[in-house]
């Protein structure tokens, strides 16, 4: 999928006169954020837990070669195949590969963010294989024709009429109005597709080192359905998934919902160790499993490390005061909210979209709330300076930063300067106390006035005050 | 070993740069963290025990939507489960697992129930399987697949059934896999922690049930039961 992702500002503002997604980004704040609020207050535990979990994944990531070549043998000997993939396009021909080898007209999908990110369902489709996503946030989106808006609820800017309508298209009949029909709905058209598919593609949260296992979470119990009805198993995910034991994913998946949703527990995590066995009637006679690289290996040498400890919960989005205002499709590409402003740039090219990382009020909510305490705005920031090294940003942007560290590195001048301009500003605004226009200030004044100064720079009536009391 | 395999392995080598003397020191770490799992920080909410963990229990599943019915032994399986068919008005045809505690129940002996033993198909109504494992801490069923026991019966139906020894409630997740630990054939292909019955929040403003799992979980807790079998 090519990023737009250098439209945000222009995508950002269209989403604020938009009441729809007024409305449901709305219901995230009352919805997850508070939710979260409510998980964490009700386990004492949780902040020892999120330090455990930063320990994991830092041990796992300084130790990560190994940690994927033990997987790999694990995963083998239990009767699964490793595929590795450096990039996308890679990965894209590995997974037709297997599709092609199985026979396969219909693939099913549990929500993977990894597929997202290689552009893998028009892959498939482009190659005569029909591809049905079955979370039911992700099918709607695939209905719609849209990409997901949001990590964890992907078709959170939908109402329920917009649904009603799509799905009155898509399956004809007469249109329903409650949710429950709505779900019942799907579940019939999506049981047919379960039962036709000859490969199920899922993700995978986990992949544990100790058992050569992959975590699945759901709530739906679609991941089930996908990998347990069709005769193979595609698992496809990203390196940096591996943990070390069963006892870390716990730590971790005591994190994973309560920071997503505020949920205790999702319904259903469940626990794969290779295809089914031979006194089993049912299971995947084959299991597949692609590890994506894609750019991953490289920040594990770089500054950019402790972004790959993010286990995927959407914490961060559901807190963005900027996220909240834009909603996830601003951001122009696959990883939204703060994450993605950190994450699309490695992988989509920071050409094409340096403009994410400044997007962002550097408020640091999406820090506090991070289950692995990311530092996502020290992170941004990185992307920040990277990006006006290379001249991404345009020249007023760049030249209007040059001369104010110019001043604020010389702290006699800068005084002088900001001495003459606030006693300019007093001058000029002493009739009316305010401005309502100003040269370089119209982003201000476009919807308010500016108050005039004192006249007097607070460098001088502190110094002032000081004396006064010495 | 392909290409790629190696080329990702080699930027990792190069990207953690760990010096050479250091690296059998890192591959000892990493044998000694895989021997000796230690749990991470364990709630104190799950160090509870008897009949504190059972209500603990009994109390987190309810929360999430399970039905959960205390029983004495495993013949009073059929009375219960009947019951719960009539009063929700599910057809009486039930898939069930080959487990002993189900042998038990002496379900084939019901003439009003039409009762068959292996894996479900669309469109059978009702799943019946035992659990290993209950954890407390988030009233969670812990499934474990086997030859008699079709991982598909919990999930299929649109209505699930878990009889679960009450014996078999832990408090943690970790005490629980602990269980698991050393059973023949472990890990189990498939080990499915099932909290509630499935759910969607997909479509606004309400959560709905019965998104593609099952609709309904009633948990039968049976407290004179041997545990279920690897």
């Amino acid at each position: 999928m090519e990023p737009t992702s250098l439209t945000f500002r222009e995508r950002a503002a269209a989403a604020l006169e938009d009441p729809v997604l007024r409305t449901a980004l709305r219901r995230l704040e009352s919805g997850w954020q508070q939710g979260r609020a409510r998980a964490a207050a009700a386990l004492p535990e949780f902040e020892a837990l999120r330090d455990a979990g930063v320990a994991i994944k830092d041990h796992v990531l300084a130790h990560l070669d190994l940690y994927l070549e033990i997987f790999e043998r694990r995963f083998t000997e239990a009767g699964g195949v490793v595929h590795w993939a450096r990039d996308a396009a890679e990965a894209r021909a590995i997974a037709l590969e297997i599709c092609r080898k199985a026979g396969a007209k219909t693939v099913t999908k549990s929500k993977s963010m990894v597929a997202e990110e290689i552009g893998l369902n028009a892959f498939l489709e482009a190659n005569g294989l029909r591809v049905v996503e079955t979370d039911l946030g992700e099918y709607i989106v695939q209905l719609a024709g849209e990409v997901p808006s949001h990590l964890v609820g992907p078709a959170v800017h939908m109402t329920r009429e917009r649904i009603a309508e799509l799905f009155a298209r898509h399956h004809g009949g007469p249109p329903k109005q409650e949710s429950a029909e709505l779900v019942a709905e799907a579940r019939r058209i999506l049981r047919e597709r379960y039962l036709e598919a000859e490969v199920g593609i899922t993700g995978a949260n986990f992949l544990v080192a100790e058992t050569g296992s992959i975590v699945t979470v759901t709530n739906e119990g679609n991941a089930e359905l996908t990998q347990g009805l069709p005769r193979v198993h595609l698992v496809i995910t990203g390196i940096e998934k591996v943990v070390p034991t069963v006892e870390d994913a716990f730590t971790l998946l005591r994190l994973l919902a309560r920071s997503a949703t505020g949920q205790e527990f999702s319904g259903y995590t469940t626990f794969l160790t290779g295809p089914a066995r031979p006194d089993e009637r049912d299971g995947p006679r084959k299991m597949h499993l692609i590890l994506l690289d894609n750019g991953r290996s490289a920040m594990v040498g770089g500054p950019f490390r402790e972004m790959l400890r993010c286990i995927r919960c959407g914490a961060c989005m559901n807190h963005c005061p900027v996220y909240l205002a834009a909603g996830g499709h601003a951001y122009g590409w696959v990883y939204v909210g703060p994450m993605g402003s950190v994450l699309t740039p490695q992988f989509a090219g920071l050409e094409r979209t340096w403009t994410l990382p400044t997007a962002s009020t550097f408020c640091g909510r999406c820090q506090e709330v991070c289950p692995v305490r990311i530092p996502l705005p020290k992170l941004m920031r990185l992307w920040r300076e990277e990006a006006h090294r290379r001249h991404l940003p345009p020249p007023v942007a760049r030249y209007g930063l040059a001369a104010w560290a110019f001043l604020a590195r010389r702290p006699a001048l800068y005084r002088l300067a900001t001495r003459l301009a606030i006693a300019g500003l007093g001058l000029l605004g002493r009739r009316r106390g305010r401005f309502s226009r100003l040269p370089l200030a119209a982003g201000w004044t476009a919807s308010r006035d500016l108050p005039a100064p004192a006249g007097v720079t607070f460098h001088r009536l502190w110094k002032a005050r000081r004396r006064n009391h010495a | 070993m392909s290409e790629a395999r190696s080329a990702i392995l080699a930027r990792l080598r190069a990207g953690l740069a760990r010096p050479p003397r250091s690296e059998a020191e890192a591959a000892a770490e990493v044998a000694r963290r895989l021997a000796e799992p230690r749990p991470g920080p364990i709630p104190a909410r799950a160090r509870v025990a008897g009949a504190e963990r059972v209500a603990l229990f009994t109390r987190m599943a309810e929360s999430v939507g399970a039905e959960v019915r205390r029983l004495p032994e495993p013949s009073a399986i059929r009375a219960a489960l009947l019951d719960f068919l009539r009063r929700h008005n599910l057809p009486a045809k039930i898939v069930r697992a080959a487990d002993p505690l189900l042998d038990a129940a002496g379900l084939e002996a019901e003439p009003l129930l039409e009762i068959r033993t292996g894996v479900p198909e669309e469109p059978d109504p009702v799943g019946l399987t035992v659990a290993l494992a209950g954890i407390a801490e988030t009233g969670t069923l812990l499934l474990a697949s086997a030859g008699a026991r079709p991982t598909l019966l919990a999930f299929l139906p649109e209505t699930s059934i878990v009889v679960l020894p009450t014996a078999a409630v832990f408090g943690s997740y970790e005490e629980a896999w602990a269980g698991l630990r050393g059973r023949p054939g472990f890990p189990p292909r498939s080990v499915n922690l099932v909290t509630g019955p499935s759910r969607t929040g997909d479509i606004p403003p309400s959560i709905e049930l019965g998104a593609h799992g099952p609709r309904r979980l009633l948990v039968l807790l049976v407290d004179q039961a041997p545990a279920a079998e690897a």
